[in-house]
């Protein structure tokens, strides 16, 4: 057992490799006996992961998941931002650049309306809870954009640090809200061309959410998705502590 | 050689990411600006140009088709790790906000997707994987 553990904690990332492709097979056996094939195999291997990630967190109280596990410690290799961006890129392979023209200017546009509008729900919701200072308005409508930008922000303008906690919390939720949810409103919201996905992907922004989301839905998608929304958390830490700032200091 | 198509999009990573950098500091945010996007287009790039096609085809694509398999994996693993206790534990106002900026994204997708040309719908993926050429 002993002689096992140490294997195991040597080898971390090829661990990772193993209990993912085990997780992975489970779903899929899952969505076929259990769901007909309705809910996607990746859906459901994406939710044993953060089910997983909640189970973890509980036990250790750390906050990375499976990670603070010692045992898979390799999952954050595999999970972590390295890995992911690599594969995000390799799923570029095979895209038509036509498909990337058309959606072009349109592309744009959702980028700066997914920042304003989340930021605007965001910051409406901060103050029904009774915040009236700038900042800590600002911060929390920075977290609804991403969970980057909530910090980034909330630090360049000196919110708290009890509301800069709030505003990460804010951008997980919707991160994992977005994996979850969109391949159940896919269909409703015309998420089935290249086109959409590139709306999408700007209109959401949260680059694992957007990632994981299209992935559950189709994986064909994700590079348009993921195309816009790499984009956008620039374009919110660059918008956060100025532009929006100013315009909540101005209302407040 | 396999090696030759990993390391056409190694190349393309870290060109993209260094470009993202240069561009975050110079609107001076302490981010990354599109990094990944921006090396996305480079091997998009990359693949239709004549010069790189070596590199593209044969076994050497194979070296970016497996990667580009292994990216539903690794964002399983991406799930696992992440802070889904402090989302929860976030409160009420975290899980509003977090829930209405989707709610709303969500909602505004069907309405820019009317502007500018349109795409045809992906076929069913079943077909896309029996498909026998033809297509585009």
């Amino acid at each position: 057992m002993e002689t096992l553990v140490t294997v195991i904690n040597a080898n971390g990332l090829i661990t990772a490799f193993a209990i993912v492709g085990i997780t992975v097979w489970v779903s899929y056996v899952m969505s076929a006996r259990l769901t007909a094939g309705r809910i996607h195999g990746s859906a459901i291997a994406i939710i044993l992961g953060l089910a997983a990630s909640y189970w973890a967190g509980s036990v250790t109280g750390g906050s990375r998941g499976v990670v603070d596990i010692g045992l898979l410690a390799g999952i954050g290799l595999m999970g972590g931002g390295m890995m992911r961006d690599f594969g995000i890129v390799s799923t570029a392979f095979g895209v038509h650049i036509s498909e990337l023209r058309k959606a072009g200017v349109v592309g744009v546009i959702s980028i700066f309306a997914g920042v304003i509008v989340s930021f605007i729900v965001g910051a409406l919701i901060a103050v029904a809870f009774g915040y009236r200072d700038a900042e800590s308005i600002t911060a929390i409508g920075a977290g609804a954009v991403t969970y980057i930008v909530g910090p980034v922000t909330g630090t360049a303008i000196g919110a708290s640090s009890d509301v800069i906690a709030l505003s990460v919390a804010a951008g997980v939720v919707k991160s994992i809200l977005v994996m979850i949810g969109t391949p159940l409103v896919a269909k409703y919201i015309g998420l089935n061309n290249p086109q959409s996905a590139m709306v999408f992907g700007g209109l959401m922004g949260t680059t694992s959410g957007v990632a994981g989301g299209l992935a559950a839905t189709d994986p064909r998608l994700v590079p348009y998705g993921a195309m816009t929304a790499t984009f956008y958390t620039g374009l919110g830490c660059l918008m956060g502590p100025s532009i929006l700032y100013f315009i909540v200091r101005a209302l407040v | 050689m396999i090696i030759y198509g990993v390391a056409l999009l190694a190349a393309c990573l870290l060109a993209g990411l260094y470009l993202g950098e240069l561009l975050g500091q110079l609107l001076g945010v302490q981010a990354n600006v599109g990094g990944v996007g921006i090396a996305m287009l480079l091997l998009v790039l990359a693949s239709s140009m004549q010069r790189f096609k070596p590199l593209v085809t044969g076994a050497s694509a194979s070296g970016i088709n497996f990667w580009s398999a292994m990216y539903i994996p690794i964002i399983v693993a991406m799930a696992a790790s992440q802070n889904v206790v402090a989302a929860v534990d976030g409160g009420l106002l975290a899980l509003l906000a977090g829930v209405g900026a989707v709610v709303v994204s969500f909602a505004l997708v069907p309405v820019l997707s009317r502007f500018g040309p349109q795409s045809e719908p992906l076929p069913p993926l079943e077909e896309s994987n029996t498909k026998t050429g033809g297509g585009a």
